[in-house]
Parts: C-alpha cells; structure tokens; sequence
C-alpha cells in the first residue's frame, strides 16, 4: 500500500465520521419534536372511514367531524380535549373536514387546540353526498358533528356541545 | 267514531310536526316570502311573474363553503334567470351569532362580488325553518307552483367546479326545463351550520 492510497483512506474515513456525526446530529435535533407531535394526521378515504366508526366491543368511540374554518367545531373542541381526560377508556377520534392541501394547517391547529394526542384524521373525498349518509343517515353535512358510537348502536348529534353536556352524554352511554 | 277522530287527530298532529321539524321534502309545495334584498326592494317568488321555477340557495357570507360556490351560483344565475329559472340567495344567520352576516355585510359582499341575482336576508329566520335548511350552501330547486323538486348541493366537488362530475342542479333544472324528471332529488353535502338565534 503506497502513501497515496492510506492518504485517501484517511480521508474517507474523517468524511465517513464526519457525514455520521451530522446524521447524529439531525437525528438527535428531530427527535424532541417527534415526541412533541405525538401522532401526526392521517389522510384517509371513504373506507377506511368506514372501519373507524364500526362498533368495537366493550368500548365507547367518540368521533368528531370538524374543520379549521369551522367556529363552532373550535369552539367546542376544549370540551372535548377535557372529556378526554375524564374518560381514559374512551376512544376519541377527529376527522377534520379540510382539504387535504391543508393538512400543515390542520397538523399545527390540532396540536395548539391538543388534539394531538387523539387519533387524527382528515377525510379526502370530496364526493359528500356518496358517503355522508355511510356516516349517519341522521346526518345533514353540517358540522360540527359528533358521532357517538358503542355495541349498543350509533347516535349522531348534529350541534355545538356546551360545557358539560359531552360529559353527561359520555357518562350516561357508559352506564347503559 | 270518537277513537277515529282523536287517532285522525293524532295523524294530522304528528305529520304537521315532523313536516315542522325537518323542512320540506321533495313534493311539498314550498311557502313564497317577502325578504329584503342588499338593494333595499323586498323579493318575493311571486314578482317572477314569467319564472318556469325558481332555484332559491341558502348561503352566506361567511361559510368557506359559500364562498367557495359564489362564482358558481353567479354563473347558475347567467345561464338559467333568462330561460326561466331565477336565483334567488337567502342569508339564514343570525348577525348576533355571526356579526360577519349582518345585512350591511351583504351588501359588501354582493359589491365586491357584483352579485347578479337577489341577495336576501331571513332576519326572522322563518323561511329558512320553513324550508328545513340545515347549512349552507343549501339548493332548493322549485317549479312554477314552488313544487319541490331537488334539495341539496349544487354540485360533488367544493373545491373546484372543473373536478365536479355530478351537477345536481344543472341536471335538475335542465330536466325540469325538458318537462322530465328530476335525476337526483336529495344530495347532502359538507357546509357550514345555521347560525340559529339563541
């Protein structure tokens, strides 16, 4: 092996260390802020739509259909944040009904309004008439719009809830 | 003979409720109104004195939804006021619980738009009831004896009229100016809630 060839190994090596440091680096720079975000929205379709609003045994879901550019959806969602605490055993879901080009948006609002560590969602079908009715048939497209879903059947409230009332709701579906 | 008259009775109550509670349905004949336009005249259905039908679209200023059909229900207002079928835009929210929807708010936004058709406001909220709309925008299609003959969304895609493959209410008026049926009678569609007064 000449001095040329150790000479060149050399380098690679520091260049090998030096692109591994930078990677560790980033890695460890983007890691806080993962953790920070703790579930990141997810762009679905009608069918899996579909699965999320199916009953599931021994357990209580709780799916809210809201939007950023929706007032009463926002003004509602801390009610829904809190009831969250109050009930560990029930699943929280939101669908946001924000075009999908908006997802950053959506992403940033939820995780200022907390609902970042619920299951997030945004529905991308813009055909509403083919699956509003999948939804419920109680169901006009006007949001907000929660579904309240258990082994006992499905209800919908088309509405604003107000301090308290999810509460109540949520307590009377658990006694049934 | 009594139980037949309270049970008649019962009947006429509970329909007159539920026909109360959900609005009209395709086939009701829908009530005329007399509301303030933004250009200071009352509008009523009635003034058409030659309309074949009438398309009447709850909407306002403020919904994302309604914005995003404006250009839509201008060009719905070109191509049908003159072969019969005029629009006529009904503002159902309460201005205490949406400020952004008084009626001097209108008047702004049908300028800025140049609004082609009558921009009216349901101040009482009592048509709005009457008709059972729920969010807006929200379609209703009448003929000349205010039947109604759709409900529903203008067309299958918000966003954009280019992507929509499915327009309702062409389809509908284009059917009913054919003397045919309507194709779909009831859609349902993503819209802003009524801002009812509390």
């Amino acid at each position: 092996m000449d001095g040329k060839t150790s000479e060149k190994n050399i380098r690679l090596l520091v260049m090998i260390k030096k692109i591994t440091l930078i990677v560790l680096f980033f890695a460890f720079v983007q890691q806080p802020d993962g953790l920070a975000q703790r579930n990141a929205i997810r762009i679905i379709e009608v069918p899996e739509l579909e699965e999320l609003i199916q009953a599931e045994q021994g357990k209580l879901k709780v799916i809210n259909f809201w939007a950023t550019w929706c007032k009463p959806c926002i003004k509602e969602l801390p009610y829904f944040v809190e009831a969250q605490k109050k009930f560990p055993d029930v699943e929280f879901i939101f669908v946001s009904l924000d075009f999908a080009e908006n997802e950053s948006k959506v992403q940033a609002f939820s995780k200022k309004k907390g609902l970042d560590k619920s299951k997030m969602y945004l529905i991308d079908d813009l055909d509403y008439n083919s699956w509003i009715d999948k939804v419920s048939p109680d169901w006009s497209g006007a949001i907000p719009g929660t579904l309240i879903v258990s082994m006992n059947g499905k209800d919908f409230y088309e509405k604003e809830f107000h301090s308290g009332e999810l509460e109540e709701l949520i307590r009377k579906k658990n006694k049934k | 003979m009594k139980n037949y008259l309270i049970l008649g009775l019962v009947l006429l109550f509970s329909v007159a409720f539920t026909a109360n509670k959900n609005g009209y349905a395709v086939g009701d004949i829908a009530t005329d109104f007399s509301l303030k336009n933004v250009n200071g005249e009352m509008v009523s259905l009635k003034d058409y004195e030659d309309a074949k039908g009438y398309i009447v679209i709850f909407t306002c200023n403020t919904c994302p939804y309604s914005i995003a059909y404006e250009d839509r229900i201008i060009a719905l207002q070109s191509k049908y006021a003159e072969q019969g079928f005029p629009v006529i835009a009904i503002n159902p929210n309460d201005d205490k619980k949406s400020p952004k929807d008084s009626f001097e708010k209108m008047k702004v936004r049908a300028k800025e738009k140049m609004f082609n058709f009558p921009y009216v406001y349901d101040e009482t909220q009592e048509v709005t009831k009457a008709y059972g709309a729920t969010n807006t925008p929200h379609v209703y299609v009448l003929d000349a004896k205010r039947t109604v003959k759709y409900i529903g969304a203008i067309d299958n895609n918000t966003k954009s009229a280019a992507d929509a493959d499915k327009k309702y209410v062409e389809d509908a008026v284009n059917a009913l100016l054919a003397g045919k049926e309507v194709p779909v009678e009831k859609t349902k569609a993503i819209g802003c809630t009524i801002k009812w007064a509390l």
